[in-house]
Protein backbone atom coordinates (compact mmCIF):
# COMPACT_ATOMS: atom_id res chain seq x y z
CA UNK A 1 0.00 0.00 0.00
CA UNK A 2 1.22 3.63 -0.71
CA UNK A 3 1.03 4.73 3.15
CA UNK A 4 2.96 1.94 3.71
CA UNK A 5 6.16 1.78 1.44
CA UNK A 6 5.44 4.29 -1.14
CA UNK A 7 4.31 1.82 -3.75
CA UNK A 8 1.58 2.96 -5.31
CA UNK A 9 -1.03 -0.67 -6.28
CA UNK A 10 -3.25 -1.49 -9.00
CA UNK A 11 -6.06 -0.60 -6.71
CA UNK A 12 -5.06 2.53 -5.87
CA UNK A 13 -4.07 3.01 -9.47
CA UNK A 14 -7.52 2.48 -11.39
CA UNK A 15 -8.67 5.53 -9.14
CA UNK A 16 -6.89 8.05 -11.37
CA UNK A 17 -6.43 5.87 -14.59
CA UNK A 18 -8.10 7.58 -17.63
CA UNK A 19 -9.96 4.64 -19.36
CA UNK A 20 -9.08 2.22 -22.19
CA UNK A 21 -10.73 3.60 -24.41
CA UNK A 22 -8.89 7.66 -23.73
CA UNK A 23 -5.75 5.50 -24.42
CA UNK A 24 -6.67 4.30 -27.58
CA UNK A 25 -7.24 8.07 -28.67
CA UNK A 26 -3.94 9.26 -28.05
CA UNK A 27 -1.61 10.97 -25.34
CA UNK A 28 -3.34 11.69 -22.19
CA UNK A 29 -1.96 12.48 -18.73
CA UNK A 30 -1.76 10.49 -15.81
CA UNK A 31 -1.77 12.10 -12.26
CA UNK A 32 -0.79 10.11 -9.38
CA UNK A 33 -1.48 12.16 -6.45
CA UNK A 34 -3.76 10.30 -4.30
CA UNK A 35 -3.41 12.17 -1.10
CA UNK A 36 -5.28 15.55 -0.17
CA UNK A 37 -2.45 17.99 0.08
CA UNK A 38 -2.38 21.66 -0.10
CA UNK A 39 -1.19 22.13 -3.59
CA UNK A 40 -2.30 23.44 -6.90
CA UNK A 41 0.04 24.24 -9.47
CA UNK A 42 -0.90 21.47 -12.24
CA UNK A 43 -4.59 23.06 -12.08
CA UNK A 44 -3.07 26.48 -13.28
CA UNK A 45 -0.79 24.80 -15.88
CA UNK A 46 -3.09 23.00 -17.96
CA UNK A 47 -4.00 25.07 -20.84
CA UNK A 48 -7.21 23.65 -22.20
CA UNK A 49 -8.61 23.21 -17.71
CA UNK A 50 -8.47 19.79 -17.80
CA UNK A 51 -7.36 19.54 -14.27
CA UNK A 52 -9.50 20.92 -11.48
CA UNK A 53 -10.22 20.86 -7.81
CA UNK A 54 -13.74 20.87 -6.48
CA UNK A 55 -13.27 22.47 -2.77
CA UNK A 56 -9.94 23.91 -2.78
CA UNK A 57 -6.30 23.41 -3.24
CA UNK A 58 -6.51 20.55 -0.84
CA UNK A 59 -8.37 18.56 -2.66
CA UNK A 60 -6.97 15.71 -4.98
CA UNK A 61 -6.73 17.09 -8.77
CA UNK A 62 -9.47 15.60 -11.03
CA UNK A 63 -8.64 14.95 -14.42
CA UNK A 64 -10.96 15.45 -17.36
CA UNK A 65 -9.79 12.79 -19.89
CA UNK A 66 -11.67 14.36 -23.06
CA UNK A 67 -10.72 18.03 -22.49
CA UNK A 68 -6.64 16.40 -21.99
CA UNK A 69 -4.80 16.69 -24.89
CA UNK A 70 -1.86 15.09 -23.12
CA UNK A 71 0.30 18.16 -24.34
CA UNK A 72 2.68 17.35 -21.41
CA UNK A 73 2.86 21.04 -19.67
CA UNK A 74 1.61 19.70 -15.90
CA UNK A 75 4.63 17.13 -15.51
CA UNK A 76 7.20 20.20 -15.17
CA UNK A 77 4.91 21.89 -13.06
CA UNK A 78 3.96 19.06 -10.30
CA UNK A 79 6.19 19.52 -6.75
CA UNK A 80 5.38 16.23 -6.10
CA UNK A 81 6.67 14.72 -9.64
CA UNK A 82 3.58 12.21 -9.79
CA UNK A 83 2.40 13.33 -13.27
CA UNK A 84 3.51 11.33 -16.41
CA UNK A 85 2.06 11.67 -19.74
CA UNK A 86 1.29 8.26 -21.75
CA UNK A 87 0.86 7.49 -25.39
CA UNK A 88 -0.33 4.05 -26.20
CA UNK A 89 -1.02 5.09 -29.73
CA UNK A 90 2.68 5.60 -30.69
CA UNK A 91 3.35 2.58 -32.13
CA UNK A 92 2.15 -1.16 -32.25
CA UNK A 93 4.15 -2.82 -29.45
CA UNK A 94 5.58 0.28 -27.64
CA UNK A 95 4.12 3.33 -25.86
CA UNK A 96 5.64 6.64 -24.85
CA UNK A 97 6.23 7.78 -21.78
CA UNK A 98 6.77 11.17 -20.81
CA UNK A 99 8.22 11.72 -16.99
CA UNK A 100 10.00 14.25 -15.29
CA UNK A 101 13.61 14.09 -14.31
CA UNK A 102 15.86 15.83 -11.68
CA UNK A 103 18.97 14.04 -11.97
CA UNK A 104 22.18 13.69 -13.35
CA UNK A 105 22.89 13.04 -16.09
CA UNK A 106 20.32 14.26 -18.26
CA UNK A 107 19.89 11.38 -20.78
CA UNK A 108 20.26 12.05 -24.49
CA UNK A 109 17.87 11.75 -27.18
CA UNK A 110 18.48 7.97 -28.70
CA UNK A 111 20.06 6.69 -25.59
CA UNK A 112 18.79 3.84 -24.11
CA UNK A 113 18.24 3.68 -20.44
CA UNK A 114 16.57 1.25 -17.71
CA UNK A 115 13.15 1.56 -17.06
CA UNK A 116 12.21 1.04 -13.63
CA UNK A 117 9.10 0.36 -12.05
CA UNK A 118 7.65 2.07 -8.97
CA UNK A 119 10.27 0.03 -6.69
CA UNK A 120 12.86 0.93 -8.42
CA UNK A 121 13.85 -2.54 -10.42
CA UNK A 122 14.59 -1.96 -13.66
CA UNK A 123 11.98 -4.08 -16.00
CA UNK A 124 13.30 -3.10 -18.83
CA UNK A 125 14.87 -1.38 -21.55
CA UNK A 126 14.23 2.16 -22.55
CA UNK A 127 14.95 4.47 -25.71
CA UNK A 128 14.58 8.34 -25.07
CA UNK A 129 12.51 9.74 -27.83
CA UNK A 130 13.17 13.64 -26.46
CA UNK A 131 14.38 15.60 -24.04
CA UNK A 132 12.67 19.01 -22.97
CA UNK A 133 14.22 21.29 -20.66
CA UNK A 134 12.72 24.66 -20.61
CA UNK A 135 13.79 27.65 -18.97
CA UNK A 136 10.41 27.99 -17.29
CA UNK A 137 10.66 24.30 -16.55
CA UNK A 138 13.26 25.55 -14.02
CA UNK A 139 15.82 22.26 -13.87
CA UNK A 140 12.82 19.99 -14.46
CA UNK A 141 13.68 18.05 -17.73
CA UNK A 142 10.79 16.05 -19.07
CA UNK A 143 12.10 13.17 -20.92
CA UNK A 144 9.90 10.83 -23.36
CA UNK A 145 11.02 7.28 -23.43
CA UNK A 146 9.70 4.52 -25.64
CA UNK A 147 8.97 1.49 -23.96
CA UNK A 148 6.82 -1.91 -24.16
CA UNK A 149 3.13 -1.56 -23.68
CA UNK A 150 2.93 -4.04 -21.52
CA UNK A 151 4.99 -2.11 -19.28
CA UNK A 152 3.20 1.01 -19.48
CA UNK A 153 1.64 1.01 -16.38
CA UNK A 154 4.50 -0.13 -13.99
CA UNK A 155 7.60 2.11 -15.57
CA UNK A 156 7.48 5.36 -13.58
CA UNK A 157 11.56 6.29 -13.20
CA UNK A 158 14.54 5.80 -15.19
CA UNK A 159 18.33 4.90 -14.63
CA UNK A 160 20.70 6.72 -16.85
CA UNK A 161 23.98 4.59 -17.04
CA UNK B 1 26.21 51.98 21.90
CA UNK B 2 23.21 51.49 21.95
CA UNK B 3 20.14 51.58 18.84
CA UNK B 4 16.53 52.62 18.45
CA UNK B 5 13.94 50.82 16.02
CA UNK B 6 10.20 50.73 16.46
CA UNK B 7 9.81 46.99 15.50
CA UNK B 8 12.88 44.53 16.22
CA UNK B 9 12.11 41.18 14.58
CA UNK B 10 14.54 38.04 15.47
CA UNK B 11 15.72 35.68 13.07
CA UNK B 12 15.62 36.04 9.49
CA UNK B 13 13.73 32.83 8.25
CA UNK B 14 11.14 33.21 5.92
CA UNK B 15 8.84 34.08 9.03
CA UNK B 16 11.25 36.89 10.09
CA UNK B 17 11.83 37.92 6.75
CA UNK B 18 8.70 38.55 5.54
CA UNK B 19 7.18 40.21 9.00
CA UNK B 20 9.89 42.34 8.62
CA UNK B 21 9.25 43.29 4.88
CA UNK B 22 4.94 44.04 5.90
CA UNK B 23 6.15 45.80 8.96
CA UNK B 24 8.65 47.95 7.05
CA UNK B 25 6.46 48.24 3.66
CA UNK B 26 3.77 49.71 6.21
CA UNK B 27 5.88 52.13 7.39
CA UNK B 28 7.63 50.87 10.19
CA UNK B 29 11.44 51.15 11.53
CA UNK B 30 12.69 48.17 11.87
CA UNK B 31 15.66 46.39 12.99
CA UNK B 32 15.79 42.46 11.58
CA UNK B 33 18.58 40.21 13.42
CA UNK B 34 20.00 37.12 12.36
CA UNK B 35 23.03 35.14 13.82
CA UNK B 36 23.44 33.23 10.29
CA UNK B 37 26.06 35.12 7.86
CA UNK B 38 22.64 35.26 5.23
CA UNK B 39 19.16 35.33 5.92
CA UNK B 40 16.61 33.17 4.49
CA UNK B 41 16.82 30.16 7.50
CA UNK B 42 16.40 26.81 5.83
CA UNK B 43 14.72 28.29 2.69
CA UNK B 44 18.51 28.66 1.23
CA UNK B 45 18.89 24.92 1.90
CA UNK B 46 15.52 23.97 -0.07
CA UNK B 47 16.31 23.03 -3.67
CA UNK B 48 12.76 21.59 -3.95
CA UNK B 49 9.55 22.81 -5.62
CA UNK B 50 7.14 24.39 -2.93
CA UNK B 51 3.45 22.70 -2.45
CA UNK B 52 0.86 24.76 -1.35
CA UNK B 53 -1.15 27.69 -3.44
CA UNK B 54 -0.25 29.07 -7.05
CA UNK B 55 -1.54 31.61 -6.18
CA UNK B 56 1.48 32.15 -3.19
CA UNK B 57 4.45 30.26 -3.87
CA UNK B 58 3.78 26.84 -4.93
CA UNK B 59 5.79 25.02 -7.55
CA UNK B 60 9.09 27.38 -6.61
CA UNK B 61 12.13 26.55 -5.17
CA UNK B 62 12.80 26.69 -1.99
CA UNK B 63 15.94 29.26 -2.65
CA UNK B 64 14.11 31.13 -5.41
CA UNK B 65 11.93 31.95 -2.92
CA UNK B 66 14.23 33.56 -0.17
CA UNK B 67 15.82 35.29 -3.15
CA UNK B 68 12.66 36.95 -4.51
CA UNK B 69 12.43 37.61 -0.13
CA UNK B 70 15.61 39.41 0.11
CA UNK B 71 14.89 41.45 -3.43
CA UNK B 72 11.97 42.93 -1.69
CA UNK B 73 13.96 43.40 1.37
CA UNK B 74 16.37 44.94 -0.42
CA UNK B 75 13.76 47.68 -2.05
CA UNK B 76 12.87 48.94 1.60
CA UNK B 77 16.67 50.45 3.21
CA UNK B 78 14.82 53.19 4.33
CA UNK B 79 12.81 51.93 6.54
CA UNK B 80 14.75 47.78 7.30
CA UNK B 81 18.20 47.84 8.77
CA UNK B 82 19.82 44.37 8.83
CA UNK B 83 22.09 42.44 11.05
CA UNK B 84 23.67 39.39 10.34
CA UNK B 85 25.92 37.60 12.79
CA UNK B 86 24.35 39.11 15.16
CA UNK B 87 22.67 36.95 18.31
CA UNK B 88 19.91 38.66 20.46
CA UNK B 89 21.36 37.24 23.76
CA UNK B 90 18.20 38.68 26.04
CA UNK B 91 15.89 41.39 27.20
CA UNK B 92 16.40 43.36 29.66
CA UNK B 93 12.66 44.82 30.89
CA UNK B 94 10.24 44.98 28.04
CA UNK B 95 11.99 47.09 25.28
CA UNK B 96 15.55 46.54 25.15
CA UNK B 97 17.44 43.73 24.02
CA UNK B 98 20.86 42.59 24.14
CA UNK B 99 22.77 42.34 20.75
CA UNK B 100 25.90 40.63 20.49
CA UNK B 101 28.06 40.13 16.95
CA UNK B 102 32.44 39.35 16.38
CA UNK B 103 32.47 43.14 16.94
CA UNK B 104 30.42 44.27 19.55
CA UNK B 105 27.87 44.01 22.12
CA UNK B 106 25.36 46.91 22.33
CA UNK B 107 21.86 47.43 23.25
CA UNK B 108 18.90 48.20 21.47
CA UNK B 109 15.33 49.34 22.36
CA UNK B 110 12.20 48.85 20.82
CA UNK B 111 8.50 48.95 20.79
CA UNK B 112 7.51 45.88 19.85
CA UNK B 113 9.46 42.79 19.04
CA UNK B 114 8.80 39.77 16.49
CA UNK B 115 10.20 36.70 17.57
CA UNK B 116 10.83 33.98 14.75
CA UNK B 117 13.77 32.23 16.20
CA UNK B 118 12.16 28.84 14.46
CA UNK B 119 13.06 25.20 15.86
CA UNK B 120 15.92 23.04 16.66
CA UNK B 121 16.28 19.44 15.91
CA UNK B 122 15.00 16.64 18.09
CA UNK B 123 17.55 13.44 18.22
CA UNK B 124 17.28 10.41 19.05
CA UNK B 125 18.46 7.75 21.62
CA UNK B 126 20.13 4.63 20.44
CA UNK B 127 23.56 3.09 21.12
CA UNK B 128 26.69 4.28 19.65
CA UNK B 129 24.81 7.71 18.33
CA UNK B 130 27.13 10.12 19.43
CA UNK B 131 29.64 8.10 16.28
CA UNK B 132 31.01 10.36 13.60
CA UNK B 133 28.97 9.79 10.56
CA UNK B 134 25.39 10.63 12.76
CA UNK B 135 24.01 13.93 11.42
CA UNK B 136 20.92 15.68 12.17
CA UNK B 137 19.10 16.45 8.65
CA UNK B 138 19.55 19.84 9.06
CA UNK B 139 23.47 19.65 8.93
CA UNK B 140 23.24 17.27 5.99
CA UNK B 141 21.47 19.96 4.27
CA UNK B 142 23.47 22.47 5.05
CA UNK B 143 26.94 20.85 3.98
CA UNK B 144 25.34 19.36 0.97
CA UNK B 145 22.90 22.41 -0.44
CA UNK B 146 24.86 25.68 1.20
CA UNK B 147 28.45 24.55 0.89
CA UNK B 148 28.85 21.46 -1.61
CA UNK B 149 29.86 18.83 0.64
CA UNK B 150 28.55 15.51 0.40
CA UNK B 151 28.41 14.08 4.16
CA UNK B 152 29.08 10.69 3.08
CA UNK B 153 28.31 7.93 0.48
CA UNK B 154 25.87 5.48 1.53
CA UNK B 155 23.25 6.76 4.24
CA UNK B 156 20.80 5.85 6.03
CA UNK B 157 17.51 7.86 6.78
CA UNK B 158 15.72 7.66 9.65
CA UNK B 159 11.66 9.44 9.99
CA UNK B 160 9.69 9.69 7.31
CA UNK B 161 8.02 12.80 7.70
CA UNK B 162 8.52 15.34 4.45
CA UNK B 163 12.07 16.59 5.69
CA UNK B 164 13.30 12.70 6.02
CA UNK B 165 11.73 12.32 2.59
CA UNK B 166 13.08 15.41 1.27
CA UNK B 167 16.96 14.99 2.35
CA UNK B 168 16.51 11.73 0.87
CA UNK B 169 15.47 12.70 -2.80
CA UNK B 170 18.56 16.10 -2.60
CA UNK B 171 20.79 13.11 -1.46
CA UNK B 172 20.19 10.97 -4.37
CA UNK B 173 20.41 13.99 -6.63
CA UNK B 174 23.84 14.96 -5.09
CA UNK B 175 25.35 11.51 -5.95
CA UNK B 176 24.64 9.83 -2.55
CA UNK B 177 23.08 6.39 -2.36
CA UNK B 178 20.26 6.23 0.27
CA UNK B 179 20.33 2.53 1.53
CA UNK B 180 17.29 3.26 3.15
CA UNK B 181 14.51 5.12 5.06
CA UNK B 182 13.38 4.36 8.77
CA UNK B 183 9.88 4.73 10.33
CA UNK B 184 8.45 4.21 13.51
CA UNK B 185 5.14 4.42 12.69
CA UNK B 186 3.43 1.82 10.52
CA UNK B 187 2.52 4.70 7.45
CA UNK B 188 4.62 6.99 6.01
CA UNK B 189 4.50 10.55 8.02
CA UNK B 190 5.05 12.82 5.20
CA UNK B 191 3.30 13.32 1.68
CA UNK B 192 3.05 10.09 -0.13
CA UNK B 193 4.56 11.72 -3.83
CA UNK B 194 7.95 12.59 -1.92
CA UNK B 195 7.63 8.74 -0.84
CA UNK B 196 6.89 7.99 -3.93
CA UNK B 197 9.06 9.37 -5.61
CA UNK B 198 12.34 7.72 -4.08
CA UNK B 199 10.85 4.45 -3.62
CA UNK B 200 10.88 4.58 -7.39
CA UNK B 201 14.38 5.19 -7.20
CA UNK B 202 15.25 1.99 -5.14
CA UNK B 203 14.87 3.19 -2.05
CA UNK B 204 13.69 0.86 0.56
CA UNK B 205 11.27 2.36 2.98
CA UNK B 206 11.07 0.64 6.47
CA UNK B 207 7.91 1.53 8.32
CA UNK B 208 7.27 -0.24 11.53
CA UNK B 209 11.31 -0.93 11.92
CA UNK B 210 13.74 1.33 14.13
CA UNK B 211 17.40 1.87 14.65
CA UNK B 212 18.87 -0.21 17.67
CA UNK B 213 22.27 0.62 16.99
CA UNK B 214 25.09 2.30 14.79
CA UNK B 215 28.18 0.35 13.71
CA UNK B 216 31.50 1.05 13.70
CA UNK B 217 34.19 1.99 16.13
CA UNK B 218 35.82 5.38 14.98
CA UNK B 219 33.18 6.07 12.30
CA UNK B 220 29.51 5.13 11.17
CA UNK B 221 30.34 1.82 9.10
CA UNK B 222 26.38 0.10 9.62
CA UNK B 223 23.18 0.44 11.07
CA UNK B 224 20.82 -2.08 13.34
CA UNK B 225 17.86 -2.22 12.70
CA UNK B 226 14.82 -4.04 14.06
CA UNK B 227 10.93 -4.36 13.54
CA UNK B 228 8.36 -2.47 16.11
CA UNK B 229 5.04 -3.21 16.85
CA UNK B 230 2.02 -1.07 16.77
CA UNK B 231 3.09 -0.29 19.96
CA UNK B 232 6.36 0.75 19.39
CA UNK B 233 7.88 -2.17 20.80
CA UNK B 234 10.66 -4.07 19.56
CA UNK B 235 9.61 -7.22 17.98
CA UNK B 236 12.11 -9.96 18.91
CA UNK B 237 14.83 -11.77 16.54
CA UNK B 238 13.83 -8.94 13.57
CA UNK B 239 17.09 -7.68 13.77
CA UNK B 240 19.21 -6.49 10.66
CA UNK B 241 22.34 -4.63 9.59
CA UNK B 242 22.49 -2.51 6.75
CA UNK B 243 26.10 -0.72 5.47
CA UNK B 244 26.45 2.75 5.31
CA UNK B 245 28.61 5.59 6.40
CA UNK B 246 26.31 7.98 7.37
CA UNK B 247 22.82 7.98 9.77
CA UNK B 248 20.37 10.79 9.30
CA UNK B 249 18.26 12.15 11.79
CA UNK B 250 15.04 13.23 10.50
CA UNK B 251 12.87 13.19 14.02
CA UNK B 252 11.47 16.09 13.83
CA UNK B 253 11.87 19.68 15.54
CA UNK B 254 10.81 21.37 18.74
CA UNK B 255 9.90 25.12 18.64
CA UNK B 256 13.15 27.02 19.86
CA UNK B 257 11.59 29.16 22.92
CA UNK B 258 13.73 30.72 25.45
CA UNK B 259 13.86 34.43 24.42
CA UNK B 260 9.50 33.96 25.02
CA UNK B 261 10.77 32.28 28.18
CA UNK B 262 12.80 35.38 29.49
CA UNK B 263 10.38 38.02 27.84
CA UNK B 264 7.62 35.83 30.96
CA UNK B 265 5.15 35.01 27.70
CA UNK B 266 3.38 32.32 28.98
CA UNK B 267 3.84 28.98 27.24
CA UNK B 268 1.34 25.92 26.58
CA UNK B 269 2.46 22.56 25.41
CA UNK B 270 1.10 21.77 22.31
CA UNK B 271 2.17 17.92 21.33
CA UNK B 272 0.77 18.49 17.55
CA UNK B 273 2.84 21.77 17.36
CA UNK B 274 5.97 20.05 18.08
CA UNK B 275 6.13 21.21 22.03
CA UNK B 276 6.13 24.13 24.16
CA UNK B 277 5.11 27.00 22.27
CA UNK B 278 4.07 30.64 23.24
CA UNK B 279 0.41 31.56 23.79
CA UNK B 280 -0.42 33.94 21.22
CA UNK B 281 -3.63 35.07 19.80
CA UNK B 282 -4.82 35.32 15.94
CA UNK B 283 -2.52 38.44 15.97
CA UNK B 284 0.59 36.12 16.45
CA UNK B 285 0.82 38.33 20.00
CA UNK B 286 1.81 36.54 22.94
CA UNK B 287 0.48 37.08 26.72
CA UNK B 288 3.78 39.97 26.61
CA UNK B 289 1.83 42.41 25.11
CA UNK B 290 5.38 43.81 23.53
CA UNK B 291 6.21 40.30 22.37
CA UNK B 292 4.68 38.79 19.00
CA UNK B 293 6.06 35.16 17.36
CA UNK B 294 5.65 33.81 14.08
CA UNK B 295 6.92 30.78 12.24
CA UNK B 296 8.11 27.14 13.48
CA UNK B 297 8.65 29.22 17.04
CA UNK B 298 4.73 29.50 17.18
CA UNK B 299 4.61 25.92 16.51
CA UNK B 300 6.34 23.51 13.39
CA UNK B 301 4.80 24.10 10.20
CA UNK B 302 6.56 24.30 7.09
CA UNK B 303 7.78 27.95 5.34
CA UNK B 304 4.77 28.88 3.43
CA UNK B 305 2.77 29.28 7.00
CA UNK B 306 5.73 30.62 8.13
CA UNK B 307 5.49 33.11 5.67
CA UNK B 308 1.70 33.78 6.16
CA UNK B 309 2.11 33.70 9.99
CA UNK B 310 5.23 36.67 9.63
CA UNK B 311 3.09 38.16 7.81
CA UNK B 312 0.42 38.78 10.12
CA UNK B 313 2.67 39.47 12.88
CA UNK B 314 4.45 42.13 10.98
CA UNK B 315 1.47 44.06 10.06
CA UNK B 316 -0.31 43.83 13.77
CA UNK B 317 3.07 44.76 15.08
CA UNK B 318 3.03 47.28 13.21
CA UNK B 319 -0.34 48.58 14.55
CA UNK B 320 -0.33 48.27 17.28
CA UNK B 321 2.44 50.89 17.06
CA UNK B 322 1.10 53.25 14.36
CA UNK B 323 -2.18 52.32 14.86
CA UNK B 324 -5.13 50.20 12.59
CA UNK B 325 -4.87 51.22 9.19
CA UNK B 326 -6.83 49.30 6.23
CA UNK B 327 -3.79 48.28 4.71
CA UNK B 328 -2.93 46.28 7.38
CA UNK B 329 -6.22 44.57 7.72
CA UNK B 330 -6.12 43.45 4.18
CA UNK B 331 -2.59 41.92 4.53
CA UNK B 332 -4.12 39.89 7.77
CA UNK B 333 -7.04 38.63 5.91
CA UNK B 334 -5.66 38.10 2.67
CA UNK B 335 -2.90 35.84 4.82
CA UNK B 336 -5.91 34.35 7.30
CA UNK B 337 -7.85 33.07 4.94
CA UNK B 338 -4.39 31.49 2.89
CA UNK B 339 -3.91 29.73 5.85
CA UNK B 340 -7.23 28.46 6.05
CA UNK B 341 -6.81 26.94 3.30
CA UNK B 342 -3.26 25.52 3.16
CA UNK B 343 -4.42 23.96 6.62
CA UNK B 344 -7.29 22.45 5.20
CA UNK B 345 -7.54 18.84 4.21
CA UNK B 346 -6.36 15.63 6.45
CA UNK B 347 -3.14 16.80 5.99
CA UNK B 348 -3.51 19.52 7.80
CA UNK B 349 -5.58 17.95 10.54
CA UNK B 350 -2.72 17.65 13.57
CA UNK B 351 -1.93 21.32 13.03
CA UNK B 352 -5.66 22.47 13.11
CA UNK B 353 -5.98 20.63 16.41
CA UNK B 354 -3.17 22.58 17.70
CA UNK B 355 -4.21 25.23 16.31
CA UNK B 356 -7.31 24.85 18.23
CA UNK B 357 -6.13 23.88 21.69
CA UNK B 358 -3.89 27.21 21.21
CA UNK B 359 -7.07 29.31 20.71
CA UNK B 360 -8.98 27.82 23.74
CA UNK B 361 -5.94 27.97 25.67
CA UNK B 362 -6.03 32.21 24.72
CA UNK B 363 -9.75 32.63 25.23
CA UNK B 364 -9.43 30.94 28.64
CA UNK B 365 -6.52 33.53 29.13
Amino acid sequence: MLINDGIITRDELATVLPSDERFKKGPVAIIECLQDIPCDPCVSSCPKKAITMKSGITDRPKLDEVKCIGCGLCVPRCPGLAIVVLDMTHAARSAALSLPYELHPVPKVGQVVKGLDRTGKAVCEAKVLKVLSAPKFDRTHVVTIEIPKDRALEVRAIRVA
Amino acid sequence: MSRKTEILVVGGGPAGLSAAIVAAQLGSKVLLVDDNPHLGGQLIKQTHRFFGSSARDAGIRGFMIAEELFKEAAGLKKNLTILLNTSVVGFYGDTEAGLLSPERYEKVTFERVIVCTGAVENSLNFENNDLPGVYGAGAVQTLMNVHGIRPGNKILMVGSGNIGLIVSYQLMQAGVEVVGLVEAMQTIGGYLVHASKIRRMGVPIYTGHTIVSALGKDGVTGARLCRLDEKFQVVPNTEFDVKCDCICLAVGLSPLIELFQQADCKMVHVGELGGLVPLHDVNMRTTNPHVYVAGDASGIEEATTAILGGRVAGARATESVHGESAEAGKVVSDAVAELRTLRSGSTGERIRWGREKIEKEIAAC
